[in-house]
Formats: C-alpha cells, structure tokens, sequence
C-alpha cells in the first residue's frame, strides 16, 4: 500500500502478571490499518479484545503493553505521557463495547454523555455541544433526538442505546473506531441496522475501523480484510471475500464447525486444536 | 374486564400533581405505623417493667389512701389500650407526661437536652464524610496501595477501639497534658448563661449573639467529643465508600469515559462517585441517625448533657415516661432520616423514578 498507515504496529504484546508467573493475553502480533475495515476474530480468550484495549493503552496496571512499534500516523503512542494519550482516545481513537446496558453511565442524561466528550476535545461552547449532538443522533438514525438527549440509558432499548454510543464515539470525528463486539448483545432483528449505520458513517469519513468479532460470517461479509487471531497471536491474514481460501487449519475449523442452511448435515465438525498452533509464530497482518 | 383494564391503565397515567400527593400519602401513611408499632411496644414494656410508678411518686411512707388517689390520677386502673390511647392522645399534643424523677414534663426536657446531642453528632457526622468519603475513594483508586493499607488500619482502629478508652486517653493527652481543649461540659463554667438561648446549640446561639468568646470556648470544648464520634463514622463511612466505589470502577461504563479521553480525576469523581450517591446518603444518613440518637458513653465520659445520657439516667432510675419519649423521639428521627435518604434516592438515581 502506498498510502502511509493510519496505524502501524509491530510485535505487539499484552502481559498480565499472575502467581504462576507471566500470562502473556497478546503474544507478538504485527499489522497496519488504514483508511479500511479491518475485522479481527477469534475465540474467546484469543487476545482479540486485548489488542483493542491496548492500542487505546487502556490495559490497567499490572497488566503491560509492549511493542516494537504502536505508531498512529507516526507518533509513537506507547512514548506519549497519560496526559497527551487522553487527546488521543474519544479524539483520534475511539471504541464502541459490546452492551450499551453496562457502557453508558446509568445516572447521567445521554445528551450530558454525548456533550461531555465534544466538549472535552474541542472546547465548545454547551450551545454548539447540544446541536453537534443532535446532529450526531439524526446520523444514527435516532427519532427524537430531543428527548433522547434528556433521556436516561435505562430508558433505550439496546439497539438505541448502541447506536447512541456510536454517535458518542463519533462525534469527534475520530480517525479510528475500535468496535469491540457491537453487535453481540443486541438482537438480531437490529445487528444488521446497527452494523449498516456504523459501516456508513465509517465510509463517509474515511475512517479506519478494527472490529472485533467472534463471528465470522458477519466479519467476511463486513470487513475488507480479517485477521484470525488464536491464542494472542495472529494464525492467519486474508481479504474477508477470500475467506473460504483460507489455509490454516484453525481458520478451516472454524469455517467447518459453522452449520450452513444451503447445506445441511447430520452432524457438525468439531474443531481440533493443534498444540503446535501455540508455538508458531504469528502471521503479520502489515501491508 | 376492559374497564378493569383501562382503570389500571388510567392510574400510571395520573398527573404529576396527584401522583406526588400520593406518594407522600403513602409515606406518611408508613411513618404513622411505624410510630404507632414502636410507640406500642416501648409502652408495653413500660408497663411490664417490674418497677412501680406510684410509688415513685408517693414515696415509701405513703398512707393507702394517698397511694389509692395516685394510682387512680395517673389513669392505671384503666385497661392498657384505654392508657396506651390516652398516651398517644397526649403525644400528638406534644406532652410525654411527667418525668416520675424531677416532677418536670419530659418534653421539655428533651427539648433542652436534644440541641447538645445535635450539635455533637453533627460535627461528628460532618467530621466523618469530610475526611472518611476523600478517603475511602482514595482507598478504592489506589487499591493496595499505602494509602489503601493505612486508610484499612486506620478504620480499623477505629472499629475495635472502645470509645470509653479512646475518650479517657483524649482528655488525658490534649486536655491533661497539652491543654489544647476544653475538658468535660459544653463550657467553661465563666462563659455559662453568657449568651441568649435561641437555638440550644451553644456554637449556633454564641454565632448569633455574636459572641467569639463564648464561640471559641464552646469548639474548644467540642471538638475532641465530636472528632472521636466523628472518628467512628469515618470509619465506617470510608469503608462503605471504598467497597461501593470498587465495584463501580470495575464497570463498563468507566472505560467508556476512559476511552473518551476524560482525565482520571473526571473519571472517578464524576462518573464513579455519580452512582455511589445514593447508596452512600444511606451509609451517611444511617450513621448519622446512630450519634443523633446519643452516644451514651461518650456522653457520659464528657458530661455532655445530650439525649443518650438523659434516656441512660432515666432508664437507671425507672423513669418510664422519660424513656418512652426519649424511645419516640430517636425511633422519630430515624424514621425522619429514612424518609430523607429515600427522597434523595429520587433525586440521584434516574431509575428511581
């Protein structure tokens, strides 16, 4: 690619200390992102939603971040002091988590939330902040938008509450979205109005957007390129509409244990894990 | 079936006027049966005690007759509901009968004595949020920490000290040997009648008068009695507030206001510390009901006229119709405390509504 990298990153690790010693959750993984929807999946417990919280440096001591490189557009984000990375996060990266039930703060009006974060990054005004706000809801697709800025979380169903923490996430036009599950938590009739909403406000601004996902189906058919991700580290790297090429056995697995209406079956496969898989090195995922 | 239907339709649908009356019907309504139980039952023993009234009042040497008229005066030939409803009669005018001890009303007696147990609990209460809240969210951000560990030994103390020792070696230390406060009493005895009694609150009434001397005497004299009532709900109020605030800082929401970009400081006060408001107006207001209703021992350990002394020598001396108004005003203040703390809930919590 010739266009520089929104994010680059290298031989990224996540370690947590524990009695037994270290447990690494990320063990060295590289890839770049840019102005593209890049899909991670994985198994839970595969690193997956680490990584995200370790790009943003979100991991809570005594957990720890290294890595060769954890550049956004060439500033080194692992070097910046506490005070410069909160510029960076709700300015330049965002995330949206899985259950807007427990991510909103349930005693504050979702207008005050959404205000909060404009305000904070950009110094406006509580005039400006409110129509920036009400712009953002009516992007989301909210109705209303006026009593839901007085509104309280409890009050949203879930697909409103998420596409709330969107407009929260976006309305500092970021340049990346870390999406952590969106979708997980939310009914299946509004998954896709959700996704849809977020795939074209991640296209009208060019951003880039790293979503994370247990599913793949959902990931070959959202994102540009997928990153299969087994225990902490990259397995396999390819175009989610290659996916069904995919070599790696892990990767075949778990295409094979998905049951298909076009194609029924008496019984499923059921993946078997290799131990050698733990060992490999990881696939970089740079371009 | 449809009109049953629309009816309890009808009833959420009440305007915001009549459901507020109902509210507070309905919170009256639970105050007068609480009263009326703790009323009933403190009677009840009041009557049982194997203590005899008349002859409190009499004497031993009383001839029968006399005895006879006395018995029959104070209404206990009547049946005990006759007596209990007669009692409550009187209550609701504001009269909790004769004290058997010194022959004066026993309402006016806790009106004399309560001011001095207020005016002590609420320095002591201010003392232990002022620095127990600060304390136990530190202790919470900072979990294992030093200031963690101390802030656990410090409470701890706290918990285990008793308060007759804790008071002992404080007049000793700062009023013996150093002689930075005032000894026992509320004032020094010069200072006494210095100043017009308003409020009963002697820091309040010399602030009125504006009096500094009278002012700075009485805080000399406070200040150790309350700080070691207010030690013991700090205490408690920074260990409620470290656990409360623990469990909100592992929720989803705060990583939400991290990945926004919020400083720390935001972070914990504004986000963290707005969903613990509520629980902790309970710990507060639960703790402050426990000093208002009068530390007996500190009070007697600083000859501190206050409400848990004066319920103690009543109880020692079988003063029934004392203790049973000093029963039904702590039991009114706590049921007053609760009704408060539920009202805030209204406010802080959204989903209270």
């Amino acid at each position: 690619m010739s266009e520089k990298p929104l994010l680059d990153i290298e031989d990224l690790t996540v370690t947590f200390p524990t009695r037994q010693g270290d447990f690494q959750a990320v063990r060295g993984i590289s890839f770049t992102l840019g102005r593209e929807r890049l899909g991670i999946v994985g198994e839970s417990g595969s690193g997956k939603s680490m990584t995200g919280r370790a790009i943003l440096r979100l991991i809570r001591p005594p957990g720890r971040v290294e890595a060769g490189k954890l550049e956004l557009e060439g500033t080194d984000l692992l070097k910046l002091s506490e005070r410069e990375m909160q510029k960076i996060r709700g300015q330049r990266i965002s995330m949206v988590m899985q259950d807007p039930k427990f991510s909103l703060n349930p005693v504050m009006r979702i207008g005050d939330q959404i205000m909060e974060i404009y305000r904070f990054h950009t110094g406006a005004g509580k005039r400006a902040a409110y129509e920036k706000a009400i712009e953002m809801l009516e992007a989301v697709s909210i109705r209303d938008p006026e009593r839901v800025m007085r509104a309280y979380p409890h009050e949203m169903s879930g697909g409103m509450g998420q596409r709330i923490m969107i407009a929260m996430m976006m309305v500092t036009e970021p340049d990346i979205l870390i999406a952590d599950e969106p979708t997980s938590a939310l009914d299946v009739s509004v998954q896709t109005q959700v996704l849809s909403i977020m795939d074209r406000l991640v296209r009208e601004r060019g951003m880039g957007l790293i979503f994370i996902s247990h599913d793949l189906n959902l990931v070959a058919s959202f994102c540009d390129r997928v990153l299969i991700m087994y225990a902490g580290k990259i397995v396999e790297v390819c175009d989610a509409d290659r996916l069904h090429e995919a070599r790696h056995p892990y990767t075949r697995g778990l295409l094979g244990s998905l049951p298909r209406l076009d194609e029924p079956r008496h019984h499923l496969e059921v993946l078997k894990r290799d131990p050698a898989w733990l060992d490999a090195p990881s696939v970089s995922g740079r371009q | 079936m449809a009109l049953a239907e629309n009816r309890g339709a009808g009833r959420h649908r009440l305007p915001r006027f009549q459901r507020i009356l109902w509210k507070i019907a309905r919170v009256l309504g639970s105050v007068v049966i609480t009263m009326l139980g703790l009323m009933f039952i403190t009677f009840i023993i009041g009557r049982v005690m194997p203590v005899d009234p008349v002859l409190a009042v009499v004497g031993e040497r009383a001839t029968n007759e006399v005895y006879q008229q006395v018995y029959h005066d104070m209404g206990l030939d009547r049946p005990l509901l006759v007596q209990f409803g007669y009692y409550i009669w009187d209550v609701l005018h504001g009269d909790f009968g004769m004290s058997l001890l010194n022959a004066r009303p026993v309402a006016e007696d806790i009106r004399r004595v309560f001011p001095a147990t207020f005016e002590l609990a609420t320095l002591g209460v201010l003392f232990g949020v002022v620095i127990g809240v600060p304390l136990g969210v530190m202790a919470a951000v900072k979990r294992g920490s030093w200031i963690d560990q101390t802030a656990r030994v410090v409470a701890l103390i706290g918990y285990s000290m008793p308060i007759f020792w804790l008071g002992l070696m404080g007049l000793l230390i700062f009023y013996g040997i150093l002689n930075w406060v005032g000894g026992p009493g509320r004032l020094d005895i010069i200072w006494e009648g210095m100043v017009p009694e308003r409020t009963g609150m002697i820091l309040l009434d010399s602030l009125l008068a504006g009096n500094w001397d009278v002012f700075k005497n009485a805080f000399s004299h406070i200040i150790l009695p309350a700080s070691i009532l207010g030690y013991y709900s700090m205490a408690y109020i920074s260990r409620m507030t470290r656990s409360f605030m623990l469990e909100q800082l592992s929720a989803e929401y705060i990583t939400t206001a991290r990945v926004k970009g919020l400083p720390e400081r935001r972070v914990i006060w504004k986000h963290a510390f707005g969903n613990i408001r509520v629980q902790l107006i309970t710990v507060i207001a639960l703790s402050y009901a426990n000093l208002l209703e009068g530390a007996v021992l500190t009070e007697t350990i600083f000859a501190w006229p206050g409400l848990g002394s004066y319920i103690t020598t009543a109880l020692l001396s079988a003063d029934m119709n004392a203790v049973l108004g000093g029963t039904v005003v702590v039991g009114l203040i706590f049921v007053l405390l609760n009704i408060f703390s539920d009202l805030l809930y209204q406010v802080f919590d959204p989903r209270a509504k």
